[in-house]
């Protein structure tokens, strides 16, 4: 048996191996709804999670889920969702998925909602939908659309929760606490499989599989201030680019509207899509400014770059002017309390005010990824060949916020990230339900394919003196914060990268001094840290090389989008740093393309 | 902590439970002296990273840090509670603050316990919408607004655990009293409109145990950090037990 970790050389002749037909890395959304689909078509499969997976990060969700259900508007059209969709990326989003997305939608949120998901209901008896940013009807012409399906504010747990119990029912096997650490490629570049180790006994084991889905969700703790989970590491992104395989549009990070000033966590857009508004410290409704048309529901680039401006001019709240203010109070406490639970509940706990009577401090915060690992329609992983074209890497998928598959583009609308989750990884789930059916071959690994994929965990284990992982990962927060915040400029971002440059450095030489294998969380700090190293270096570089304002991507020194130059993903490798660019999609099946228009709201 | 001028500062007495069963040594409690801003009413996660900083060792959960997740169940101070969301205001007494796993499950390292009973516990009760239907992915099963509220209070538990392991009848019958987290899940799809096995749940409860274990106690209400009320659904499958058993 292999060593579990305590100070010895772990080697593939020793380790124990796990077949699987399918591997899930990843115990959210996305991770679930693919399990459920392979789980239901009787593949052997197994859920690969560093957390029990109710503790996923989709449990923190409020707003609901944008979906054409036709339940507010009897005439609601998915195509005006995906002009929406289109709009709000900035136009790289990528038009086959977001047609994809948009008009598979509805099934998948009646699937949910068949499966107990306890939405909020209308008059008739229907799914509740409320108003959130960036949404229209007939293409932005027809006013603001109500189309976000929700249940109360806690959406995402109710989602998380009965996919779940979805999961249970059809027998799902899941590896609960057990953390991936690296993919195993073959000679042939295809994935079979990831290195893992139950957290409970730090046992490694090499888990054997012909096909990998990378659902391991985002890596908000790239930055200092953020919504994210403590857990949102970029471990399935770390993992794809340190295998050698490309991400994209990894400049677009979303910072969201209303982060509670002075922790980061959200309160819900929903709250605006109910009719709250923002005030700078003259009680001035400041929005109304900037985005004449959709005020405070303008997309949320427009609203975080606007809410900075006002703190940049002096018209920010508190002491020292460096927030803004959320009002709900107008809305009386039977809506606030009824549709708004969650957010009283947080702006009490971590603002100190009951928001039916005051309003809530509110500052940007780092919330999305929209760029990740490049995929198709069908989750399939893609990389680029010398000359620029696509190339599917075979055995290995990624889907939800850890995939660019690309529907988001530049900038991703509220409600959209839930509907990615569920429409994608179903749609990655399916794809290899009919691989197997249609019959994969791959060959095995050899030692030293599965040794190579061993190296950091092995590194970290004997690691005798050294750096210390927690203020390495504090300094790297502090540099993406400082540098590659909501407004950019080439001066700051090429402080940034030297930075983020020295600290990987410093990350091949972290210090694990603990080796203990009972339930040891340090080691897997220690592991998460590297890959915040990866998604943190493309970002930067992805960022600077962006020479544009796109989207959630502001640059100062290159203030207009150029669509000339930039129309593009962005690719990068971490292999040799470089940034290529990629053809966004403009082919979509059954409507027309929408091209690009001066986007106002 | 470095930028803080010392009179802003004050120092916590902080006791945290270790046990590590690889290590041939009884569980203790270690002492740590945390410097911690004096203005700002942190939560004790706070505090229990800041004290792993010190001591990378310390083995707990944590993941959404806003109470939403339930991983860090935790004794706090005596009391179980979601270090996420425990205010140091409401937790500390007299400068002290002893922080312990929650009772009645095995450690597997210090705070970190094996949640394994628990959770078989609730999958028991089949917590998943059962409908004699197949699933229509054209529409939603119609549902009034009324039907909808009977709901609340009832989905939103986050599987923390605090209540189950601050319930006297579960330390006394884990593996047989299901304890309030799965009864409440339990009620939460019997009281599902949509759901139509409530004579199936129902039967499978009958036993003397499942549910009748529960005297009353009510310390899961005092306890659930959701502000939830298992207690109350446990009455309600009583009382329909008993209607069924007339």
């Amino acid at each position: 048996m292999a060593m579990n970790g305590t100070g010895t050389l772990l080697d593939a002749s020793t380790l124990p191996v796990k077949e699987f037909d399918g591997i899930i890395v990843g115990g959210g959304g996305s991770g679930m709804m693919a399990s459920l689909q392979l789980a239901k078509s009787g593949m052997t499969t197994a859920v690969v999670s560093k957390v029990f997976p109710t503790r996923s990060h989709t449990v923190s969700a409020q707003g609901g889920i944008t979906c054409s259900i036709q339940s507010a508007d009897p005439d609601d059209d998915w195509r005006w969702h995906m002009f929406d969709t289109v709009k709000g990326s900035d136009f790289i989003g990528d038009q086959d998925s977001i047609e994809y997305m948009c008009k598979e939608g509805p099934e998948a949120i009646f699937e949910l909602e068949n499966m107990g998901l306890p939405f909020s209901r209308t008059e008739e008896g229907k799914i509740y939908q409320r108003a959130f940013g960036g949404q229209s009807k007939d293409y932005g012409k027809g006013g603001q659309a109500e189309r976000t399906c929700a249940a109360a504010d806690r959406t995402g747990h109710a989602l998380l929760h009965t996919l779940f119990q979805a999961n249970v029912k059809a027998g799902t096997n899941f590896l609960s606490e057990w953390f991936a650490v690296d993919l195993v490629k073959n000679q042939n570049d295809q994935v079979v499989g990831v290195i893992a180790f139950e957290i409970e006994t730090g046992e490694p084991y090499f888990l054997k599989s012909k096909a990998t889905v990378l659902a391991t969700g985002g890596a908000g703790r790239i930055y200092q201030t953020t919504s994210n989970a403590l857990i949102n590491t970029g471990d399935g992104t770390g993992m794809a680019l340190r295998a050698g395989f490309p991400v994209q549009d990894m400049e677009m990070w979303q910072f969201h509207p209303t982060g509670i000033h002075g922790h980061g966590t959200l309160v819900t857009e929903g709250c605006r899509g109910e009719g709250g508004y923002l005030v700078n410290k003259d009680g001035e409704r400041f929005m109304e400014r900037y985005a004449p048309n959709y005020k405070d529901l303008a997309s949320r680039d427009v609203v975080a770059r606007s809410m900075f401006t006002e703190i940049l001019e002096g018209r920010g709240c508190g002491p020292d002017a460096d927030h803004v203010y959320l009002k709900l109070d107008h809305l009386g406490p039977e809506i606030v309390h009824k549709r708004l639970p969650g957010v009283t509940e947080l702006s009490k706990r971590f603002a100190h005010v009951d928001p039916s009577e005051h309003p809530i401090p509110v500052v940007p915060t780092c919330h999305y990824a929209m760029g990740g690992i490049p995929t198709n329609v069908h989750g399939q992983v893609i990389s680029q060949n010398p000359d620029g074209t696509d190339k599917i890497i075979d055995g290995l998928y990624a889907a939800g916020e850890a995939a660019c598959v690309s529907v988001h583009g530049g900038n991703r609308l509220g409600g959209n990230s839930l509907l990615d989750l569920i429409v994608f990884g179903r749609s990655a789930g399916l794809h290899i339900e009919e691989s197997f059916k249609s019959g994969i071959k791959m060959d095995d690994p050899s030692s030293d394919d599965i040794n190579y994929a061993l190296r950091n965990l092995n590194r970290v284990n004997v690691s005798q003196s050294g750096e210390n992982f927690v203020k390495v990962k504090k300094d790297l927060q502090k540099t993406m914060q400082m540098n590659f915040g909501v407004f950019r400029t080439e001066e700051l971002m090429v402080n940034g990268i030297k930075e983020v440059s020295d600290l990987r450095e410093k990350s091949q030489n972290i210090h694990l001094a603990d080796k203990s294998s009972q339930f040891n969380t340090a080691r897997v700090e220690a592991l998460e840290l590297l890959n915040l190293i990866e998604v943190a270096e493309a970002t930067a570089i992805s960022a600077n090389e962006r020479k544009e304002s796109r989207g959630a991507h502001s640059r100062e020194d290159y203030p207009e989008r150029d669509d000339d130059n930039w129309l593009k993903h962005s690719i990068y490798f971490s292999e040799n740093k470089q940034v290529s660019k990629r053809d966004v999609n403009f082919r979509p099946k059954q409507v027309q393309a929408f091209q690009p228009i001066v986007r106002t709201y | 902590m470095n930028s803080i001028a010392a009179s802003e500062i004050k120092t916590l007495k902080v006791s945290i439970y270790r046990y590590d069963p690889l290590k041939k040594e009884k569980p203790y409690m270690q002492d740590f002296d945390i410097d911690i801003p004096a203005e700002k009413d942190l939560m004790v996660l706070d505090v229990l990273m800041l004290a792993k900083e010190e001591d990378p060792s310390i083995s707990f959960r944590r993941s959404c840090r806003e109470g939403v997740c339930g991983s860090d169940g935790l004794n706090i101070n005596g009391k179980n509670g979601l270090g996420c969301i425990t205010p140091l205001s409401d937790a500390v007494k007299s400068n002290k603050l002893a922080i312990r796993p929650l009772p009645g499950l095995p450690v597997i390292k210090d705070l970190t316990v094996d949640m394994k009973q628990f959770v078989d516990q609730y999958k028991k009760v089949k917590p998943y919408l059962i409908t004699d239907k197949k699933v229509d992915t054209k529409q939603a099963i119609p549902q009034t607004i009324q039907e909808r509220e009977k709901l609340d209070g009832l989905y939103e538990c986050i599987m923390c655990g605090c209540c189950s392991t601050a319930c006297p009848s579960f330390w006394w019958n884990p593996d047989k009293f299901l304890g309030p987290a799965a009864l409440l899940q339990a009620y939460r799809f019997i009281a599902d409109s949509r759901d139509t096995a409530t004579d199936e749940r129902l039967e499978q409860l009958e036993d003397a145990f499942s549910v009748f274990r529960c005297h009353g106690i009510m310390n899961c209400v005092s306890v659930c950090p959701k502000g939830l009320n298992p207690t109350k659904a446990i009455g309600e499958i009583k009382k329909m037990l008993v209607k069924r058993a007339l």
